[in-house]
């Protein structure tokens, strides 16, 4: 038998520091806990006792309720952070909102943000197990995990597969995760998509950039088609919609192209007729619903693991408790004390 | 690193192992006359390998194929901190429904009893069988919780500083029962 690799963090942040160990390791555990979903009963006691705050200060279906779920069939109890009803609109911190949840005894914290980073700096600043939930465009390693296990179910194997990821890059959290974890799992990734949104120091990362859609997909094992992202286009990086169907949208034509064992994934919500075609999205090459399924199974392994581990380490702190981030953190100035220091 | 175990006793040879599931097989068929209405639950990963060494020695004696499961009860212990270095969640695989069926519960060593109550916490959740038993290879006493098993292979007392290790053929090589004096530490 072999010794199992150890899981000591007690925060997921990033797929980029993890290991390939590690992601095997959790895309190990995660199978064990699809069983549990399929159950009369679909709960298990691991988390009994445990409060994990879902924390989302950007919009989320999929994602919380997934959250939710998973921790839900670990028997946690589950603390729901609106923004809209958050002291954040009155101006508290981030990390102050997250000490406070601390000192309310909450054991895990799902975090997600606009801005990169915070869930990193939130992670060192408190005791409680921190899991990024995507921030900004740089990491979303929970919907990495997803697709990595998805696509080990389906093709029984990620090492040697060519990846295709296809959209906007630029802004794409997923497209990161996906990156990192791919690559280090030995796959060969390759990003696709209009120049504007696809930067060329991807390359740097390890896959490989084309801006021409229909010579890559005959070589494609695995298709990931990424949402255009409309909230975050408020620069033209694209002369029209219609123009990016034509070019980069995966229709029933295009996939002609493809081998046909080709998977088709993408982590949702889909923009329909946009970047898939209706008929590829619920043809029988799509996975997207199995990723949802999996993102539960997934997700309970990511609670039960950094849980474990916060629990053999109870301090485990990973950086100094204060780093002193309220000073860069730049506050909103009130109007009243401008106007003072100008008289 | 802590330093390698001191075998204290040899409690079981292979043939000891061989003699002891027969017996139990017998005993259990002796309380069930109809095999058709068992099922046996193997606690991963010892009791599971137990579990069907038992099916098989059923089989011999009646001709009844009694269906073997196996539990993952890693979810269900009582306090994650105490668990080892680094649990590994395995899949539970019971190929049949655990309602209206009467369970045996395999393991090795029966000590605590804080494994067994997991064990039938997690039964419990996959359905609800008509009674539930309990086979250990060895019992080896200190029982923390009003547990009690129906077949034993071999009852020893012990020191709770002792560990008794069940090897078998299958996952360790050979088959054998050791009691080992705990590593200082």
């Amino acid at each position: 038998m072999t010794t199992p690799t150890p899981w000591n963090r007690k925060d997921l942040l990033t797929l980029e520091e993890l290991s390939r160990e590690e992601i095997l390791l959790l895309l190990d555990q995660a199978k064990a806990f699809q069983e549990v979903s399929l159950r009369s009963v679909k709960k298990v006691p691991a988390l009994r006792g445990k409060t994990v705050a879902l924390c989302f200060f950007e919009p989320s279906t999929r994602t919380r309720t997934s959250f939710e779920l998973a921790a839900k069939r670990l028997s946690a109890d589950i603390l729901q952070i609106q923004p809209a009803s958050s002291s954040l609109v009155k101006g508290e911190t981030m990390l102050d909102t997250a000490r406070n949840i601390e000192a309310m005894q909450v054991d895990i914290l799902v975090l997600r943000h606009n801005a990169s980073g915070i869930p990193m700096r939130v992670a060192r600043a408190i005791a409680p197990s921190v899991v990024n939930a995507g921030d900004g465009s740089h990491e979303h390693p929970t919907q990495g995990l997803v697709d990595l296990f998805t696509i080990r179910e389906k093709k029984e194997k990620i090492e040697g597969l060519n990846v295709l990821i296809v959209g906007d890059i630029l802004h794409s959290r997923v497209a990161r995760s996906d990156l990192w974890g791919l690559t280090k799992l030995g796959a060969r990734v390759t990003v696709c998509g209009p120049p504007t949104l696809v930067p060329q120091t991807m390359e740097a990362l390890g896959a490989r950039v084309s801006y021409n859609l229909q010579e890559e997909l005959p070589k494609a094992d695995v298709l990931i088609a990424l949402r255009l992202q409309m909230e975050r286009q408020q620069e033209k990086y694209i002369p029209s919609l219609r123009e990016y169907t034509k070019l980069y949208g995966v229709d029933r034509e295009k996939l002609r192209l493809a081998r046909p064992d080709l998977v088709v994934m993408h982590p949702g919500p889909v923009n329909r007729g946009l970047e898939l075609s209706a008929d590829v999205a619920d043809g029988p090459q799509s996975v997207i619903l199995e990723q949802v399924t999996n993102g539960i199974a997934v997700r309970m392994a990511v609670l039960y693991l950094v849980t474990v581990a916060n629990a053999r380490h109870p301090e485990a702190p990973q950086g100094p408790k204060d780093l002193g981030f309220e000073g860069e953190i730049p506050r909103p100035t009130p109007r009243s004390a401008i106007k003072m220091a100008s008289e | 690193m802590k330093a390698p175990a001191r075998v204290k006793t040899h409690l079981l040879d292979s043939p000891g192992i061989a003699r002891a599931i027969v017996r139990m097989a017998h005993e259990i068929l002796e309380r069930h006359p109809d095999l058709t209405l068992l099922g046996l639950v193997g606690i991963r990963s010892r009791g599971e390998l137990l579990a069907q060494r038992l099916a098989t020695h059923l089989r011999k004696i009646d001709g009844v194929e009694v269906p073997v499961g196996a539990l993952d009860i890693t979810l269900y212990r009582d306090d994650l901190s105490l668990l080892a270095p680094n649990p590994v969640v395995h899949a539970t695989e019971i190929p049949f429904d655990v309602t209206d069926r009467q369970v045996i519960i395999v393991d090795d060593v029966l000590f605590t009893g804080r494994t067994v109550r997991a064990a039938m916490d997690a039964l419990m959740d996959l359905g609800r069988p008509v009674s539930i038993e309990l086979a250990v290879l060895v019992d080896r006493g200190h029982r923390q919780l009003p547990i009690k098993a129906d077949y034993v292979g071999k009852n020893v007392p012990t020191s709770r500083k002792e560990s008794v290790q069940v090897r078998l053929a299958e996952a360790d090589g050979a088959d054998e029962v050791v009691v080992e004096e705990a590593a200082e530490g």
